[in-house]
């Protein structure tokens, strides 16, 4: 999961921007987010529910998930997302974004401000590459990109080809994605 | 005058007037972050409003105050949200609860220490059923915002005075 560049088989200089989708209904919540990603570098999404980033990521919930495409364009490398949403809460999300066999690689972090023990490990059972307890911190930010992009670099050197996120066999993700 | 032909002693009063500006804006700088600093003493904000100031840069140099801004309308919201709830009888203790947990959560985003842990006492009263005790809860809490909306428009206040004198002593 590069940068969503086609082709180039040598690794840039520069690091490659991530694209992070946040997920989250407090406007205030979404703003802080957005700006701690833009600092470090990110691109970012933000959207306001569940059903919002399931829409942007393709899967609509009443189409099912919608015959593969290439997602270059729109290529996410992190979703983020807060726990307690009207709706979609975000472990919900959570289980339909795991549940679907194109988007399931993408590391997606939980964020609550409620710090319940019972919750965090639902979490991280269904496939949560973290838990944050909010507010969200810079160095917490910082930390998880430079682990998302750690592991683009260990899958770089597996070998690039323009490909279909839904054709590469799993045994080609290592689990530092997991 | 002609600039080109300033007299010797004007140059040297300007150089010194230049370096009593630096002394001064110097000064200021080092006293506007103890305006947040103030209020973390005082106990109405936490180390998360200073990760806010530090997202501020050149590129969104009102950050702190358009945050703030915007937790002011969400928050008017979901006041008035739990004021029409705790006058409905019988009490829905679910709604109260989410409109707080809403409140609650961006309060903390913005460090709103003080007033997070009033709005904690109400979520006490709300859990165990207690309807009279949400209300003078709610009061507490309704106090609460007041004093640090009127804390933050001093906060901003001040540092809308040091933005000028920082901006013109801007080393290039």
């Amino acid at each position: 999961m590069g940068s969503g560049s086609s082709s180039s088989s040598s690794s840039s200089g520069t690091a490659p921007n991530l694209h992070v989708l946040a997920v989250d209904d407090s406007h205030v919540d979404r703003k802080v987010i957005e700006k701690l990603l833009k600092i470090s570098c990110c691109k970012v999404t933000a959207v306001e529910s569940g059903r919002r980033a399931l829409q942007y990521l393709g899967l609509d919930q009443l189409d099912g998930d919608k015959s593969p495409v290439e997602f270059d364009g729109l290529k996410v490398n992190l979703i983020m997302t807060d726990y307690s949403m009207p709706g979609m809460t975000g472990y919900e999300l959570l289980k339909e974004i795991k549940g679907s066999s194109r988007l399931r690689e993408i590391p997606v972090v939980i964020m609550s401000s409620e710090n319940i023990l019972g919750r965090i490990d639902r979490c991280m059972e269904e496939g949560a590459k973290e838990f944050l307890v909010k507010p969200v911190k810079l160095s917490d930010v910082r930390r998880l990109t430079d682990f998302i992009l750690q592991g683009d670099e260990d899958h770089q050197k597996v070998g690039s080809r323009k490909r279909k996120l839904w054709d590469v066999p799993r045994s080609w993700f290592s689990t530092s994605c997991q | 005058m002609k600039a080109s032909l300033k007299p010797p002693y004007m140059i040297a009063l300007m150089r010194k007037l230049e370096i009593w500006v630096i002394l001064l804006s110097t000064f200021l700088m080092e006293t506007a972050p103890t305006a947040a600093n103030s209020l973390m003493r005082q106990g109405y904000l936490d180390e998360q409003f200073i990760q806010l100031e530090e997202l501020q840069d050149a590129e969104n140099p009102n950050f702190v105050e358009e945050v703030v801004t915007m937790y002011y309308r969400d928050s008017a919201r979901l006041i008035q949200n739990i004021e029409q709830a705790l006058e409905k009888n019988p009490l829905d203790f679910a709604k109260l609860d989410n409109n707080m947990h809403q409140f609650m959560g961006s309060s903390s985003s913005i460090g709103a220490k003080k007033l997070k842990n009033e709005c904690t006492q109400f979520n006490e009263c709300c859990k165990t059923g207690n309807g009279e005790g949400c209300k003078r809860t709610f009061q507490q809490v309704k106090k609460e915002y007041a004093a640090l909306k009127k804390k933050l428009e001093q906060y901003f206040q001040f540092s809308r005075q040091i933005g000028p004198v920082e901006k013109a002593c801007r080393p290039k």
